[in-house]
């Protein structure tokens, strides 16, 4: 029911990835785009910094006393007329947005985008149960025609090439005009602007997701470009709200600082187009609005990561500037990590919720390189998570035999200075002497990983500690 | 400098140095010798534990790092002639000690006394130029943990700009990982590959005849890559240059 | 036991705080009722004409279209007039607001002006800001009979005028006036900061105006700052 996990063939997929000529054409443009909108936007605020301290500073705080925060929330939310309901699991999650469904005889559901309606594989489910499920995001849209799920967590269809958004719309749209020209981006979001129009109205439940619910008023709010997720939420009788239940932020005051860091970190926007509030149900006299508001705050994990090494994981805001800095994000794009949530957050979220054994290579995939906890809003400590994992792991002696053996003689040497300086002496002059006058190795037995792609520069001459030693004799002997 | 006394310096050679490029370390000790340093190399050194480190292994880490520490206790700065390797003592040993105050206190202690060279040589002694030449055009490549975890930019350029004959031309992305990483470029080769694909596509589109980084895992990451290529780059540690030690052939060989 | 007593049973055995702590209880209150002010960008902290401007600068940098008019009586010349340059239908949906009715809109000839919330079959609408924000150039519209969030969504162009006094500074100055106006019960169900036309940028990153919501944002702003 849930979505699929291929975190275990993360290797598979990597080469399933590098083989895949349009994601890689696609994947060039995250390089060229996100990085340089956000340094304009980052560069044009002074105090960007102190407002990514101020940011982290907001959810520690909140984390620490979060079942706290959870209580006023839930205490605003019923005030205002809204309905809390609160869900351990996924499997629990999708019964109580059924339920919801199946009691005013719903048929289309609309939804804006949410990565945690894809976390509890919602849409799959909703089906199954006989409930169309409408993604109106446009680039959920285009992914869900093509059945898949998000390569990234707020561009979900990154990965497609425009040529291949016309040909899914001439695939499914097949009642409008064969000749039709959708050679554009702008005819393509034009065709699927008219074609969504309609199943805002059709539809008696709209689902959205939620950036931020604030304890203070018991308001959710949503941050989009398209407007989707207002119409969402505005037409149908029914709103439901899908919120993990880290997203709680204290006050207004407090979402507005975050509220600064997330578009430039995101899109390099200063404010997304639409940032927006929403408090219960439509009020007596309101003309517009659903008649009910529901939120369902989900678990599925996350609470036992608070007291652990992996609750500053719960700061994330998923804007997603850690996978567009990502070397290996670049390389391999999102669906190769294997489940919902990709590149660097995903590789410390992912082992907390689905289990370090089916995604134990996600924090091992990562050069370390530091850019990602470089450019997070909230401060992230990422590579230190990524080394956590690796640790338990390493406990559980769960990763491969080979790497432990490998690693064990080296630490073994390692750990001995005489020995190790008595075995390289012997080994690193014969390394040298055959590196013949190319001084590098093409191949090289056990060296395959490193010599598949690239030579090996064969040692200078003996270890710099023979020629140090040999330099500190002769100046001994030199002395009267 | 003339009326202190000569700081007494314990060099960390570095694993890969020590193993696959002795010049680097006898630049590094060049390098601070002319700027007034006495120079040390305690034998009871190995590797900084990173192997060991980002492989979950924090046992075998820490007993390198009692041994590291135990080695340089008596040394007023401890360089080593690479940023990932400095970051580490520096950085990250004090977090392996965390509840055992005694080794804490040694720890952060010795912490305090680490640097990477060029930002040592910068930074620390005060050097503003170097006495070297080597014709050539230079880009020079900013090594992540140098970069990131050091603020290590402005001081390799700033003292390559001393070094008679060179031109230093900028790559695009040169603060883009190369995808060495560690065991990473052996556990994830193709990944690693694609990376640094791109980074001598970046190195080639500058025209350079040489390249230079501060770190030999990175150095002999690129340098692979780009012999594997057929590039004719010559690449070398920053350090050989900044001595004016470059008779030695460069990483990888030259053609 | 029920989902909501396991989840925030757990929180408090990972985060070794019982429900009964005091401290932690009175460190929530604290916040809740105080709402401590955070960094506020030095860029809006500068007289009120000048965020006027800058609200202005903003808004067209994020592909609005304003036009500044000295009284509220002028706002209907202002939205005939940019039908007309469009081509567009003269028809204009509008809720109850007092502001936009006591406009004499009468007097812009041959300009039909629905009522109520749109359905969707309206090419322009018109809307009355709550306030706009300096720093970003975006505007705040709340839900309600006077102004039906419908209207915000649904018309390809959609107009707002604003009061010029309605402008701030920084989102943290709008927090307090929400704050404020809803004394006594909930937010209006919908606030919405609008910060330019609806756009997407989902098919290869090439930004495109128009997406679900509005194609066009036309902002009108009424009289001198204060």
């Amino acid at each position: 029911m849930a979505v699929e996990i291929t975190s275990p063939q993360f290797k598979q997929n990597t080469r399933d990835a590098l083989k895949d000529a349009p994601l890689q054409r696609a994947l060039g443009k995250v390089r060229e785009g996100f990085i340089h909108k956000r340094q304009v936007a980052i560069d044009a605020l002074p105090e960007f910094d102190a407002l990514r301290d101020s940011a982290r500073d907001i959810k520690n705080h909140t984390l620490a006393h979060l079942d706290l925060y959870l209580e006023a929330y839930e205490e605003k939310v019923t005030e205002a007329g809204g309905h809390v309901h609160w869900a351990e699991t996924a499997a629990d999650a999708r019964g109580i947005i059924l339920d919801i469904c199946r009691r005013v005889d719903a048929r289309t559901v609309t939804k804006g985008k949410s990565m945690i309606t894809e976390e509890i594989g919602l849409n799959d489910f909703l089906e199954q149960c006989g409930v169309t499920p409408v993604e109106t995001d446009l680039g959920e849209y285009i992914i869900q025609l093509r059945g898949e799920h998000p390569s990234h967590i707020i561009a979900p269809a990154i990965h497609v090439n425009k040529d291949q958004v016309e040909s899914d719309f001439r695939r499914v749209h097949d009642h409008l005009p064969a000749n039709r020209d959708l050679s554009e981006p702008e005819t393509l979001l034009d065709e699927a602007r008219r074609v969504l129009r309609s199943k805002y109205f059709e539809a008696d439940v709209g689902i959205t997701g939620a950036n931020f619910l604030v304890a203070e008023t018991g308001t959710s709010i949503i941050v989009t470009n398209e407007g989707n997720g207002d119409l969402t939420q505005t037409l149908p009788r029914i709103h439901i709200v899908v919120a993990s239940l880290e997203k709680i932020v204290p006050t207004l005051d407090d979402v507005s600082q975050i509220l600064r860091v997330l578009a430039r970190s995101a899109t390099g926007q200063e404010m997304s187009v639409y940032t927006t509030l929403s408090t219960g149900p439509r009020r007596d006299k309101d003309p517009d609005g659903p008649d009910e508001y529901h939120v369902v705050l989900l678990d599925n994990g996350r609470s036992a990561m608070l007291g652990t090494q992996f609750q500053d994981m719960l700061r994330c805001i998923r804007c997603g500037a850690c996978m567009n800095h990502c070397p290996v994000y670049h390389t391999v794009g999102g669906h190769a990590y294997g489940w919902v949530y990709p590149g660097p957050m995903g590789a410390v979220l992912t082992p907390s919720l689905i289990g370090i054994d089916k995604a134990g290579h996600l924090p091992n995939a990562s050069t370390f390189c530091g850019r990602c906890e470089e450019v997070c809003p909230m401060r992230i400590p990422l590579p230190k998570m990524m080394r956590h994992w690796r640790e338990r792991e390493f406990e559980r002696g769960i990763n491969p035999a080979t790497q432990r053996v490998g690693l064990g003689l080296w630490a073994f040497l390692a750990r001995r200075p005489a020995l190790y300086a008595f075995a390289m002496s012997i080994a690193i002059p014969a390394l040298s002497l055959f590196g013949g006058a190319k001084r590098r190795y093409r191949y090289l037995p056990l060296a395959g990983g490193w010599t598949r792609y690239r030579d090996l520069p064969a040692p200078e001459s003996r270890t710099f500690m023979q020629q140090w030693k040999q330099r500190e004799a002769l100046k001994q002997e030199a002395r009267p | 400098m003339s009326d202190k006394p000569s700081p007494k310096v314990g060099l960390f050679v570095t694993c890969l140095v020590d193993l696959f490029r002795p010049t680097v370390g006898f630049a590094a000790i060049k390098l601070m010798e002319d700027a007034g340093c006495i120079v040390d190399v305690p034998r009871a050194q190995t590797c900084c534990g990173q192997p060991a480190y980002n492989s979950g292994d924090r046992a075998d880490t820490r007993a390198i790092a009692e041994n590291t520490i135990a080695a340089f206790e008596d040394f007023d700065y401890v360089v080593a002639p690479s940023g990932s390797c400095a970051s580490m003592l520096k950085n990250h040993y004090p977090s392996l000690f965390a509840g055992d105050a005694g080794w804490q206190a040694r720890a952060e202690a010795f912490s305090a006394r680490v640097f990477e060279l060029v930002s040592f040589l910068t930074d620390v002694l005060g050097v503003k130029k170097v006495d070297a030449t080597y014709e050539g055009t230079i880009t020079y490549h900013d090594s992540c943990s140098g970069l990131r975890e050091l603020g290590i930019k402005a001081q390799p350029r700033l003292l390559l700009q001393t070094v008679g004959g060179t031109r230093i031309v900028e790559m695009g992305e040169s603060d883009a990982c190369c995808g060495f990483g560690g065991t990473f470029s052996v556990k994830y080769p193709e990944i690693s590959n694609e990376i640094v694909g791109r980074k001598t596509e970046n190195i080639g589109d500058t025209a350079a005849d040489t390249l230079l980084a501060g770190d030999l895992g990175c150095l002999m990451n690129m340098a692979g890559k780009l012999k594997r290529q057929g590039a004719t780059t010559q690449v070398r540690h920053v350090a050989e240059v900044l001595a004016g030690m470059t008779d030695t052939p460069p990483i990888g060989g030259s053609d | 036991m029920s989902a909501r007593d396991a989840i925030l049973g757990r929180m408090r055995r990972q985060l070794g705080g019982a429900a009964t702590d005091g401290e932690r209880r009175a460190a929530v209150k604290q916040r809740l009722s105080k709402h401590p002010m955070g960094i506020i960008p030095g860029r809006a902290q500068i007289g009120h004409a000048k965020q006027v401007k800058m609200f202005i600068e903003r808004a067209e940098s994020v592909q609005a279209t304003v036009k500044r008019v000295a009284s509220p009586d002028d706002v209907p010349k202002a939205v005939s007039a940019y039908l007309r340059a469009r081509n567009l239908p003269a028809s204009v949906r509008m809720g109850s607001d007092p502001l936009l009715k006591a406009m004499p809109w009468a007097a812009a000839k041959s300009l039909e002006v629905k009522a109520g919330p749109s359905d969707g079959n309206d090419l322009a609408g018109v809307s009355h800001a709550y306030a706009g924000i300096a720093e970003t150039g975006t505007l705040v519209l709340t839900s309600g009979p006077a102004n039906p969030t419908t209207i915000n969504l649904l018309p390809d162009h959609h107009f707002v005028v604003i009061d010029a006094a309605d402008i701030t500074g920084d989102l943290e100055a709008v927090m307090a006036k929400l704050r404020k106006t809803s004394r006594k019960g909930p937010l209006p169900r919908t606030v919405n900061l609008v910060s330019g036309p609806s756009r997407s940028a989902d098919i290869e990153q090439t930004l495109i105006l128009g997406a679900h919501g509005p194609r066009a944002l036309h902002i009108i702003v009424v009289g001198n700052s204060k």
